[in-house]
């Protein structure tokens, strides 16, 4: 039973499948409980949250990993597989006691910089952290630098992700590091940015700690950083 | 390589065939045509020919053109339009696999993409590495050399063309320059490499009359008997009757008679050349096209009424430096267009072209000439469209690497022909996901693309992207997907066809036979 649920949460998150009213990859699957539904029936059949997590959540979004490796999965399978274990955290998060892995691997604030309405990266970036099991507070587009900088010290975050579409926006991300350094708190909170205009070389201009060249690219810098 | 496969289907339907000529247009060059076949005529170097389009109703006077005899043949409206009654609109190309067959219809939009034609080189492709004088780095650059044609290179285009999705016939695309190949052994030894490496329709000249038998023969053989043949012809036929401009060539005229006696399809091909055998301007050319592909489906139907028939015309534009073929340029759309709506009214399939390179070699020239003949050429909707794979310097040369890279264009010019998706219950279903998403927390659409995506219904993009930034590696990444594909099972005739074949065929050489 325990091995059962075990394996369709592993099923539906390879499916995508956030809760019962979705289609999976395989039509006809729309009715059948989904990662939400099943995470519950774990948890009510007292299989223990490492268990749901690790062997659950974490391996479907492992083996999600390697069907993207080998051309089978595309961008769309990984952002819906990784929306489908944000659900089954949501509904893991009041059994978690505090400290325990599921509490994930680090807080992470996401924002697209002032001046600059693009979304399309850093929603990727958002979604896919949430499914590697870090926690995530995105702040949405056109955020100026004073407000990155007061939520990731609200929130305790200890890494900022900072995206840009624009040329003419891009050096918004420099005011981020500046405001950081003017707070004191540069040490405690490390940079990534991410975006078509930037670069390795960017980063590095503006004293950002990393750089994504792609989603996949940022998922391992964030746990680098959060190591 | 795998998104490329998954594009293709056998040929396409063309929802809305592209009009350009309005139906007063085409019953101008109709007459034009119809005119034009009674004065001045036609010059035709065919007694018997001559013979049949006199009973038929057509006047005849004799003349002397160098050292032939000849006939001067005017031949009324009446007599034509006889012979367009006659002929089928629905023709089919049988295959060696039934699956494979090419079921051509004058009145339906089905568009089929094929071979040919008999180019006197193979382009060889072969990576070398070499080091940069100017930054010390090495790459790898694919270096080319044209090797004459022979069989075993006919062999193995015959193989690729099989394993090639979106290829639906297979005209030899390589001339066999061997040594032991002679006038007498040469078709027999083209047709059964092609019959013994491809299960789909063969469609192909003859340039001996006398070893047509013999390949008609070789067809019973694969498919049982005489009967069988004609319902599922494994082959069919080109002939180029015509010699541009209005001459009936009396070789070829004698192979159009017999194949319709023997009621096998047969392609009356016409190629005039836009500036030199033919007027330049469109209406100049298609009036003249038009008029001899319909002398050659008069002979064809007047030889035996009813016999599949179909209209072949493949006309090209001169260069103007040299003369020389043109074919990626606007007026060759405008020429094979305008024939495809002339045999739609005719309600006689009909057979075209695109797809061939003026560039010698693979490259930018080649992409753009052919991409832009891929995309128009079939708006109009011809039912074969020819010379699509792999042609390059004109139709001199035969590249492997060009007919991959081709199958994948062919498969974004089919794309281009997807219905649009749009009704009421599509409509709904919209709105409700429209709906949905804005109510998400990142309004992304990204989980509604996975139907479609699994279902093909996505095109997959340019399979042979390379990863260099400061080089194009495109044709090194055909080159292994090639290699791949030449690495498959080959589609052999069994053993025992081979046997019967090999025993009942003069002249038809042992290293052909894939079981000795």
């Amino acid at each position: 039973m325990s091995k059962d649920l075990i394996d369709q949460i592993v099923n539906n998150v390879l499916q995508g499948r956030r809760n019962k009213d979705d289609e999976g990859i395989e039509e006809g699957m729309a009715g059948d409980p989904g990662v939400a539904e099943l995470v519950q029936e774990a948890l009510d059949n007292g299989i223990d949250t490492n268990e749901i997590l690790l062997n659950g959540l974490s391996k479907g979004m492992e083996m999600v990993g390697e069907k993207y490796e080998t051309g089978e999965y595309f961008i769309p399978d990984m952002l819906t597989a990784a929306e489908a274990v944000e659900e089954g955290m949501k509904v893991m998060e009041p059994h978690l006691v505090k400290g325990e892995s599921g509490s994930g691997k680090g807080k992470v604030i996401m924002a697209t910089v002032e001046k600059d309405l693009h979304d399309i990266g850093k929603n990727l970036v958002s979604i896919m952290l949430k499914g590697a099991g870090f926690t995530v507070v995105d702040l949405g587009i056109d955020v100026p630098a004073a407000r990155i900088v007061e939520a990731a010290e609200e929130e305790g975050a200890g890494l900022v992700g900072l995206s840009a579409l624009l040329n003419t926006t891009m050096s918004n991300m420099g005011d981020v590091v500046k405001e950081l350094e003017e707070k004191g708190l540069r040490d405690k909170i490390k940079v990534i940015i991410g975006g078509a205009p930037t670069s390795e070389d960017f980063a590095k201009e503006i004293g950002a700690d990393s750089y994504g060249k792609d989603a996949f690219a940022a998922i391992r810098e964030a746990e680098k950083l959060l190591k | 390589m795998n998104q490329a496969d998954r594009l293709s289907e056998r040929g396409i339907v063309v929802h809305k065939p592209y009009a350009r000529l309005s139906q007063e247009q085409i019953e101008m060059i109709d007459k034009a045509s119809l005119d034009l076949l009674e004065k001045p005529g036609i010059l035709c170097y065919h007694e018997e020919s001559v013979s049949m389009l006199e009973k038929a109703g057509a006047t005849a006077k004799k003349t002397r053109e160098g050292e032939h005899d000849a006939w001067w043949v005017s031949i009324p409206a009446k007599v034509v339009r006889q012979a367009l009654d006659t002929a089928p609109s629905r023709v089919t190309l049988g295959a060696r696999n039934p699956d494979n067959k090419v079921v051509l219809d004058a009145e339906g939009n089905r568009v089929y993409f094929g071979s040919g034609s008999e180019t006197n080189y193979w382009l060889e492709v072969k990576p070398e590495t070499f080091t940069s004088k100017v930054d010390g780095h090495e790459r790898t650059i694919p270096v080319m050399k044209r090797n004459r044609g022979n069989l075993d290179y006919l062999c193995r285009s015959a193989h690729i063309a099989e394993q090639l999705d979106n290829l639906d016939f297979f005209i030899r695309n390589v001339n066999v320059q061997d040594s032991d190949i002679t006038t007498e052994n040469k078709d027999v030894n083209v047709f059964f490499a092609a019959l013994n490496n491809i299960t789909k329709p063969v469609v192909s000249g003859v340039a001996d009359f006398d070893q047509l038998e013999s390949i008609v023969n070789m067809a019973e053989i694969i498919v049982g008997g005489r009967e069988e043949l004609v319902k599922n012809p494994v082959v069919s036929f080109i002939t180029s009757v015509i010699k541009s401009p209005l001459q009936v060539v009396g070789e070829t005229a004698e192979k159009l008679i017999a194949i319709a006696k023997l009621g096998l399809p047969v392609v009356i091909s016409t190629s005039p050349q836009g500036g030199s055998t033919a007027p330049i301007d469109e209406l100049g050319m298609v009036a003249q096209v038009n008029a001899e592909a319909l002398a050659g489906i008069t002979i064809n139907q007047l030889a035996n009424p009813g016999a599949p028939v179909i209209y072949g015309a493949v006309p090209v534009r001169a260069r103007m430096d040299d003369l020389h073929d043109m074919y990626g340029v606007p007026e060759f759309c405008h020429y094979n267009m305008d024939c495809a709506q002339m045999a739609r009214y005719y309600k006689v399939p009909c057979y075209s072209t695109a797809g061939v390179g003026d560039a010698k070699v693979p490259g930018i020239q080649a992409s753009v000439e052919k991409m832009y003949t891929y995309t128009a050429v079939p708006f109009a909707a011809p039912g074969l469209v020819h010379y699509a794979f792999g042609l390059l310097d004109k139709t001199q040369t035969f590249s492997p690497e060009q007919a991959v890279l081709d199958n994948h264009k062919i498969g974004m010019a089919k794309f281009l022909h997807r219905e649009s998706g749009v009704n009421e219950e599509a409509v709904e279903k919209t709105k409700k996901t429209i709906e949905e998403v804005m109510h998400s927390p990142y309004r992304m659409y990204a989980r509604y693309a996975r139907g479609m995506l699994r279902r093909g219904e996505i095109f997959g993009g340019f399979p042979f992207e390379g990863e260099a930034e400061d080089q194009d590696q495109t044709l090194l990444q055909v080159k292994e997907h090639l290699n791949e594909l030449e690495a498959r099972e080959h589609q052999h005739l069994p053993e025992d066809i081979c046997k019967k074949i090999f025993e009942s065929t003069p002249g038809l050489l042992d290293r052909l036979n894939p079981y000795k």
